[in-house]
Parts: C-alpha cells; sequence; structure tokens
C-alpha cells in the first residue's frame, strides 16, 4: 500500500503548475523531491496531502482516491508538516504539538497522548520550549514545532516501542495493512546545521523502524545522497527523472536542471560530495 | 480568588479551566442576583433570593405581591433575554475570531449586526410600502424577521463574495465584512434619512440596542439563539484545529470548507436573533472572548462555553447599570456598552501591541 500520484496536472491562472506527473511513495522509504524554484514541488506536495485537486489524475492513498475519503480517515495515515504557518492565538508549545493527536481523539488515551507528545517533543529538541508560546518562537523553533506535531501524527496508534521492534518486521506490518506516511515542505529550510541533521535522522529512523514512507522536498544535494533512498527531480511541473539517488544525483542532469555547473568531487572520508560552482560575477 | 483557586483544586481532582467555568458560572449567577434587585424600585438581595427560593419550591412561602411581580414580569423577562443574547454576542464572536484567525473579528466588525440593523430599519421606514395591506398581519414579526433575513443576506454574501475556485481565505472574508459593515451602515443612513419623527424613535431602539424586547414576539428567537449556541459550543476541537491554518486543519482532519459553511451560518442566526430581539449591542462579542483567554488560554474547548457564560454576566451587568443610571429613565444598553467596551478594546490593542514588540 502505498500513496501515488497518477497522471496528475494540476492547473491555476490558465498555467499549468504541473503536468502529468506519477509518483509513488512507498512504507519504508525516503523520496526526496527535488527541483529548482517555481518547479512545482510544493505544489506536488499540496496536491498529495489533499490541499489542492488536481485537474487530471488522481491521488491514491493507500489504494483510495482522496478526492472521495473523509478528510479525518486520511489524516490517520498522513502527516503534513508545513513550511511555515502564522498562529496569533498564544498556545502553549506542547498543546500545539498535542493538536497532532486530534485525528485520534476518538480512539486515543490521554496517556498515550501525553507518551507520545512527551517522546516527540524529546526527538525534536524542543523540551526547554514546551511551556513558551507559540507565536513568540523564531522560524526555526516553530519549524521543530511542527516536526514534533507531525510525527505524533504519523505515530497515530502504534503503541508499541518501535526502538524493540526489528526493522524488517515494522516495515512488512506496516506494508501489509495501511501505509502511514510524512510529508515535509522543505523541512530543513528554518534550521541550523545540527537541527538539519537532527531532523533528516529523525525522519529516516521513522522510514526505517516505523515503515513509514517519507516524502520531503530538499535543496541540499548532499543531504538527499545522505538520507534519501529515491528521489524525484521536477523541472517546470514536469518531473524529469525519478529513481535510486546513485543513478539520479548526477552532476550531468543537475547541472542541466538546475542551469548551474556542478562537480562531484571525491570525500576524503569516502563517495563524493556535490558541489556547485561559483558562478564568475556578471 | 487564587488561593480559593488552588485550595479547591487540591481539594477536587478537576482542572484549572474546568474550575474556572464554574467559577465564572457562580458568576452570572451572582450578576444575575444582583441585577434583579437593581431598577426603578429596589428589591434588596434577600428577598430576591426568597422569592427565586420560592419559585424553585425551596420556601412555601413567598415576598409580598408587588416586588414579586416587579421580578416576575418586569425583570426576570429582560434577564433571561439579556443571559441569551449576551450569551449568543460572547459566543458567536470567539467563533467569529477562530473561524477569521484574527483576534479582532466580531460579528459588529463584519457587517452581520449591521446588516441586521439595516433589514430592521428597512422593515421600519418601508415595511408599509412594500407589504402594504399585509403589514398589520405580520405585525410584531415583521422586523426581526427582517433582522434576521439582513444577518443571513450579509453572511450569504461575504461567504459568496470571498470564494474562490471552492476555497474561501479567511483574511479576505474578513475584508469583505468589512466593506459589507460600511455598506449597511451606509443604508441605515439613507432609511434614517428617509423615516419619519415616530419611526426615527424606533429606528435609534435598532442603532443603540435595548433589552425591552418585544414581548411574546421575542420566544422564536430566543430560541433559535439558544440551540445555535449550544452547537456553536460543540465546534472547540474543531476551531482549535483550525487555528493552526486551514491547510493544516485540513491535515490533521477537519472537513474545513464544511466547517466554514456550518459556522458561518449558525453564526449569523445567533447574531440575526439577537439583533431582531435588541437591536445593536457593539463589544459583547469581542470583550467576552479577550476576557476569557485571559484566565482559560486560548483552548477553545473552554473559551467558548467560557465567553457564552462571560458574555451573558456582562450583557446582565451592563443591563442592571442602564437601568439605574440615569434613572427614572433607562440609557439604551448599546450605548453602555459602547462606552465601557470601547475604551477596553483600546486598552486590549495597546496590550497587544507592547506584548508583540517584545
Amino acid at each position: 500500500m502505498s500513496l501515488t500520484a497518477q497522471n496528475i496536472s494540476f492547473m491555476a491562472r490558465g498555467r499549468y503548475l504541473l503536468r502529468d506527473v506519477s509518483l509513488s511513495l512507498n512504507p519504508g522509504e525516503v523520496l526526496a523531491v527535488l527541483g529548482p524554484n517555481g518547479a512545482g514541488k510544493s505544489t506536488l506536495l499540496k496536491v498529495l496531502a489533499g490541499e489542492y485537486s488536481p485537474v487530471h489524475g488522481a491521488v491514491l492513498q493507500n489504494g483510495r482516491d482522496i478526492a472521495s475519503v473523509p478528510a479525518i480517515s486520511l489524516a490517520g495515515e498522513r502527516a503534513v508538516m508545513p513550511q511555515a504557518t502564522s498562529m496569533t492565538f498564544p498556545f502553549p508549545v506542547r498543546d500545539v504539538v498535542a493538536l497532532g493527536r486530534s485525528p485520534f481523539r476518538k480512539i486515543s488515551s490521554r496517556q498515550l497522548d501525553n507518551a507520545l507528545v512527551t517522546r516527540a517533543i524529546k526527538l525534536a529538541d524542543i523540551e526547554q520550549l514546551a511551556d513558551r508560546a507559540y507565536p513568540a518562537l523564531s522560524g526555526g523553533e516553530k519549524q521543530r514545532v511542527h516536526l514534533a506535531r507531525a510525527l505524533v501524527q504519523v505515530w497515530g496508534m502504534t503503541e508499541a516501542n518501535p526502538q524493540t521492534v526489528p526493522e524488517d518486521e515494522a516495515i512488512r506490518s506496516n506494508g501489509s495493512a495501511h501505509g502511514r506516511f510524512l510529508l515535509l515542505d522543505e523541512p530543513t529550510s528554518g534550521l541550523d546545521v545540527s537541527h538539519q541533521h537532527a531532523l533528516l535522522s529523525v525522519a529516516r529512523r521513522e522510514a526505517r523502524q516505523n515503515g513509514v514512507g517519507v516524502l520531503m522536498i530538499l535543496h541540499d544535494f548532499n543531504q538527499v545522497t545522505a538520507y534519501a533512498d529515491r528521489v524525484a527531480v521536477l523541472q517546470s511541473g514536469e518531473l524529469v527523472a525519478q529513481g535510486m539517488v546513485t543513478d539520479v544525483m548526477t552532476p550531468d542532469l543537475l547541472s542541466t536542471v538546475f542551469k548551474s555547473p556542478i562537480r562531484a568531487i571525491p570525500d576524503p572520508v569516502g563517495g563524493a560530495v556535490l558541489v556547485s560552482q561559483a558562478q564568475e560575477p556578471v | 480568588m487564587k488561593q480559593m483557586v488552588a485550595s479547591l483544586q487540591e481539594s477536587m481532582p478537576i482542572r484549572r479551566p474546568v474550575m474556572m467555568l464554574i467559577l465564572m458560572g457562580l458568576g452570572l449567577l451572582a450578576v444575575t442576583v444582583v441585577s434583579l434587585g437593581m431598577g426603578g424600585a429596589k428589591i434588596n438581595l434577600a428577598d430576591v433570593i426568597h422569592h427565586m427560593g420560592h419559585r424553585i419550591g425551596i420556601w412555601p412561602t413567598g415576598i409580598d405581591d408587588f416586588n414579586a411581580r416587579i421580578l416576575d414580569s418586569l425583570r426576570l423577562p429582560r434577564i433571561v433575554r439579556a443571559i441569551v443574547i449576551g450569551a449568543g454576542l460572547g459566543l458567536a464572536g470567539a467563533v467569529m475570531q477562530s473561524l477569521f484567525r484574527n483576534p479582532i473579528a466580531d460579528p459588529g466588525i463584519i457587517g452581520v449586526s449591521a446588516s441586521a440593523a439595516l433589514g430592521a430599519v428597512a422593515m421600519i421606514v418601508a415595511g408599509h410600502l412594500v407589504l402594504g395591506s399585509y403589514y398589520a398581519v405580520v405585525g410584531p414579526y415583521g422586523v426581526p424577521v427582517a433582522a434576521f433575513a439582513g444577518a443571513v443576506v450579509a453572511t450569504a454574501l461575504v461567504r459568496i463574495l470571498s470564494r474562490q475556485d471552492g476555497h474561501t481565505d479567511a483574511a479576505i472574508m474578513l475584508l469583505i465584512g468589512v466593506a459589507i459593515n460600511a455598506i449597511a451602515f451606509a443604508g441605515v443612513g439613507v432609511f434614517t434619512y428617509m423615516a419619519d419623527d415616530a419611526q426615527l424613535r424606533s429606528l435609534t431602539f435598532w442603532q443603540m440596542g435595548a433589552l425591552s424586547g418585544n414581548g411574546p414576539a421575542d420566544a422564536p428567537a430566543l430560541i433559535i439563539m439558544a440551540l445555535g449556541a449550544a452547537y456553536l459550543v460543540s465546534l472547540g476541537t474543531s476551531l482549535n484545529l483550525f487555528l493552526l491554518g486551514e491547510a493544516e486543519a485540513r491535515h490533521l482532519g477537519v472537513e474545513v470548507e464544511n466547517l466554514k459553511r456550518r459556522a458561518t451560518v449558525v453564526t449569523a442566526l445567533v447574531v440575526g436573533a439577537a439583533v431582531a430581539v435588541s437591536g445593536i449591542i457593539g463589544f459583547v462579542g469581542l470583550v467576552a472572548p479577550h476576557l476569557v483567554r485571559l484566565v482559560t488560554g486560548p483552548d477553545n474547548r473552554y473559551v467558548l462555553p467560557a465567553s457564552a457564560i462571560c458574555g451573558a454576566a456582562i450583557l446582565t451587568g451592563a443591563d442592571a447599570v442602564a437601568r439605574i443610571i440615569v434613572l427614572p429613565a433607562e440609557l439604551p444598553i448599546g450605548l453602555v456598552t459602547g462606552i465601557v467596551g470601547g475604551p477596553f478594546f483600546l486598552c486590549l490593542l495597546l496590550r497587544e501591541k507592547k506584548r508583540r514588540r517584545i
């Protein structure tokens, strides 16, 4: 079971923002979405999340067309970490994180909710902010709050401590029933380097240990190669490449898509790093 | 007060906001009792309590007949109106603030109240021309129904005009509401200009608000308000999610367009019904939720019921003031809430300004 886009196109004001895009996000994998500004990355994420309805094609979540599934049952299987949200009312951080439990309010218990919220707050490294008012936080801190909120939602009703579940089994058990998905819209944009890596590790661990399908929009090539399994490259609303990271992340393809010379340099520690060359001042 | 809360909390395992709701309920009861005693004929507190006890059957004998009749037929109906209207307005304000994700939204600001008044004023001034001989048949129901229709039309207009590609943008919706408000007030101005002397007197009633009511003709409006308020209170959790943003609310399983439609329509019903009974009473919808949030925090599960209680207490209190301040006459209640509420609102804004700068 997966989250699948079938030949979706999206149009706004007479212009195609997405044209005939097909991709599928499988449980247990990390899929990175890469592309220049305005390529349609966020639009794709919003269509997958059901925020926008495609003009052609359909999005299937665990085999069901999301256009005909109630929002509450989609929310039970998929969480979204948005780019930025403005909230003027002074909710404490802990309460904002706890809002992620609301899709399960009828079936969950207060103990489980509290335990999950505490764990997510720890993972997102916002323990020292937990009692602060959300609107007073900085941009990067707000993003970490939304990571924690998305985590408690995607964890759903899985009570077992994920660390104790063997990797393969977690993926198999989830893959057979309902796949769960985590969509992250430029999750690293406002974060410092150490929090970027912390967030990406958390995302990858969700995929590996809990069998969650993770899709994230990234800009840093080396983060893509380090953390993603597969990558989809968008350009002007069209999917120009999709595949395993090692196959797609080549200097040639990236140089063409980003219209900027990109080279792979051997890393003394092993592998290679992708660097973009500084352009001559005009 | 704080100590009392703390000691109560120790003895009973109830959460703080629930405790606050109970205390506010008791506060409303106290305001009601005090307000019953105030007015042209002063009735002391003991007598009021005695009378209420007698009515619920605690004491076999009542107080003297004259005072009993004042309480039963003059003050009690009035206070019931104040409680229902205050609760409806406070709740409508709290819901709108969440719906527009803007702490200054209020039925008065987005034109619902003004349009209701326009409906009422149009009926008073031009009703006999439009309805002709039916005017007498419609009788006392004509004006409330017109007020009600005005509120519903305004809400429908705001919703239709702010709709694009199947979505409504809350910020645009607020601005369109402000424009509707201006248009409605212009309309009220036109009818005021056309009105004759007798009509002018009724018009001032709609513009300044009064709780004197229209007798039994108010009953349907009060019932609609009570039912609408009960529905709005149940939206707490969904509106909390809505505060995160419309997209986020949808990701968390809220049927966003559905919620917006229901909440705006029910709010219009409540506000329209309130204006139908009492004319425009400003600031209750704005002040009550703000006061409440100071105590309970922003969680709508508590803000909504608390705003209803607080709105009821504010209006009951304001009504008591309106009845005694210019004896033997009485001040229109809209003036009282305006005189107190305007500066209060300004203080809230200044406080907010200071807080945001930090």
